[in-house]
């Protein structure tokens, strides 16, 4: 096996290892439910970015060198929760305290840097501005950390990216790399309804490297274009066409399952669908 | 280092709390390389010319935009830099209210948020840009302290305080330029210490902001009258000195609020609060902007329509307090 399939064969074994872990930690959330929609279809970007390219040290999440994670997209929260647990950053009895009153993994993020939590999420449009200013930090620190923020495709009608977004190419800043996921859902129903904007065009626009890929649930598109040789002095977008639920049948394009409980029937029925 | 000199003072009164910002964060920055000045196109307004010059390494400029300013901030904070958010006060708590209320106040981001130019100091430029809401919109939000600086010696005083406190704040700016002298020397100024300008054994006029000024004018001219007040300096409205109101309530039969902001939620807001919750206190007079938006002027034409000129706020203390004096002989 090369590097790269290997990398690959890693990167799906923590995606495979977080979706089991969401689908608990939904079921044992109990009457509170979870975002079941938005977790699953980010479950693959996440595992490409802990698994494949993020510097950090699972004994040390505090460490001064590490690269940033920013989940801006506050509802996909436990999907990063189930990532810190299948990268070693916090163990398993931390995770499934995952929607605990008074708890610290709830259904959005905290800043809690001590259990690798970098970002409180929950509003939408403000972890850009936050990755733009951790970005600019590292030239002031001379700390050469990346920053690696999370989108949702809903997340940019709000003017608060695109304020970030001129920012960003304006301080030149080949140190940040935003992810879109693209699932085309939002509260309302589908984006063309909604809210129709051509994210790829927009990002162009303003003057970002834009790298769209095919399928954002294929780890080896993730990887290559996270890896691909960056333009100096711009800021990278890559738009991952997402799949809302992806990896269980009855929850993939379905908005009921935004929010939604999953009972124990539930459970075994999805736990079926999923692979070892 | 910063210099409190009759020669600084004098200088800083004529530039005006906007413009002697930038200086003073000059002379703060030379010495601490985390500090970072973060503007939202406001450089020049906001006296951050020189600044630009001489450590342009420093200088942030985000542009027109309010929210992302903010952000920016927070990031930078997040890294142990000391980052100073720069906009209009209508603008830096308004416009980028949400940013405010998730960095400063949720995340508890060490940012220091700068309202230039609040109250009427934008003069005929109108509506727009008068902001006579901050104080009630900042101090609704958990976890930011807020300073109010009575002149340009204690703006310096501010922002030094806020640059060694660590964690969010918000500096309120009033006045123009030939900002009248409250402080002509130096003084010891900590976060959270209201100061005693001047002692009366009537009423108590507690003030903040370009108000201390006029507060102590209007207690001239009442003390001809027979009156003797009290003048306060509440620099910080957030924590309030709770202590220095209880003190003063012991010895006068009025105490009144005086600030250039809204009479809603603003610092007689915040006495109001605090006198509410006790059994027995004096009778509040809460003077301050009215709760209209009013037709626009320059910045002594606003303050008259508003009866904040000396003359006006000892017209209103006197009246207030003579029926005070009429209604408690009748209940004798």
């Amino acid at each position: 096996m090369n590097k790269k399939t290997e990398l690959i064969k890693k990167c799906e074994a923590i995606a495979a290892r977080m979706r089991k872990n969401s689908l608990k930690m939904a079921h044992a959330a109990g009457s509170n439910g979870a975002h079941m929609g938005s977790c699953l279809c980010i479950v693959d970007i996440i595992a490409s970015v802990y698994g494949g390219v993020l510097n950090f040290n699972p004994t040390e999440p505090e460490w001064k060198n590490r690269d940033r994670f920013i989940l801006s997209k506050g509802h996909g929260s436990m999907t990063l929760f189930s990532a810190l647990e299948a990268t070693g950053i916090i163990n398993e009895e931390k995770l499934f305290t995952f929607s605990q009153n008074g708890g610290d993994f709830l259904c959005t993020s905290h800043l809690i840097p001590e259990s690798g939590q970098e970002y409180s999420n929950g509003t939408l449009g403000f972890g850009l501005s936050y990755s733009v200013g951790l970005a600019l930090a590292s030239r002031y620190t001379n700390n050469p950390y990346h920053v690696y923020v999370l989108l949702g495709d809903g997340e940019c009608n709000e003017g608060s990216i695109w304020e970030a977004a001129m920012s960003a190419q304006h301080f030149k800043l080949s140190n940040l790399t935003a992810i879109v996921d693209l699932n085309r859902m939002q509260s309302d129903g589908h984006a063309d309804d909604v809210l129709n904007i051509e994210l790829e065009n927009m990002w162009n626009g303003f003057n970002w490297e834009v790298i769209r890929i095919e399928n954002g649930h294929s780890i080896s598109q993730l990887l290559d274009a996270f890896e691909k040789p960056r333009t100096e002095g711009k800021p990278r977008v890559i738009i991952a066409p997402t799949i809302k639920g992806k990896g269980i049948s009855f929850m993939e394009n379905n908005p009921e399952w935004h929010h939604g409980l999953v009972t124990k029937e539930i459970f075994e029925k999805a736990m079926m669908e999923l692979p070892d | 280092m910063i210099e409190y000199n009759s020669k600084n003072i004098r200088a800083w009164s004529l530039l005006g709390q906007t413009r002697s910002f930038g200086n003073t964060l000059l002379e703060l920055a030379k010495d601490n390389s985390r500090i970072i000045a973060v503007t939202s196109d406001m450089a020049k307004t906001s006296g951050l010319d020189r600044f630009g010059k001489m450590l342009p390494g420093q200088l942030i400029n985000t542009g027109i935009a309010e929210q992302n300013m903010v952000g920016i901030s927070a990031g930078l904070a997040n890294e142990g830099l000391i980052p100073f958010a720069i906009s209009f006060a209508s603008f830096s708590t308004m416009r980028a209210c949400e940013p405010v209320r998730h960095f400063l106040g949720y995340m508890n981001r060490n940012v220091k948020l700068i309202g230039v130019s609040s109250g009427f100091a934008t003069g005929i430029f109108g509506g727009t840009h008068y902001c006579k809401e901050d104080l009630a919109i900042i101090r609704g939000i958990s976890g930011i302290v807020i300073l109010s600086p009575a002149d340009c010696t204690e703006l310096s005083k501010a922002v030094e305080a806020a640059t060694h406190y660590n964690g969010p704040v918000y500096i309120r700016l009033t006045g123009q330029m030939n900002h009248p002298i409250v402080y002509k020397n130096d003084y010891s100024f900590e976060i959270g210490k209201a100061i005693k300008l001047k002692s009366g054994s009537d009423i108590t006029i507690i003030a903040t902001g370009s108000m201390v000024h006029n507060s102590i004018k209007a207690a001239e001219i009442l003390e001809q009258q027979g009156i003797n007040a009290s003048v306060i300096d509440m620099h910080t409205i957030k924590p309030l000195d709770t202590a220095i109101i209880d003190k003063e309530m012991c010895s006068s039969e009025l105490i009144v609020s005086i600030e250039e902001h809204s009479k809603t939620g603003g610092m007689g807001g915040a006495i109001a609060e605090y006198l509410s919750s006790l059994k027995q206190h004096p009778v509040l007079l809460r003077l301050g902007i009215e709760d209209e938006f009013q037709k626009a002027g320059n910045y002594s034409f606003m303050l008259e329509q508003n009866h904040l000129l000396p003359e006006q706020i000892a017209n209103s203390i006197q009246k207030k307090y003579l029926s005070i004096k009429t209604n408690s002989n009748v209940s004798v």
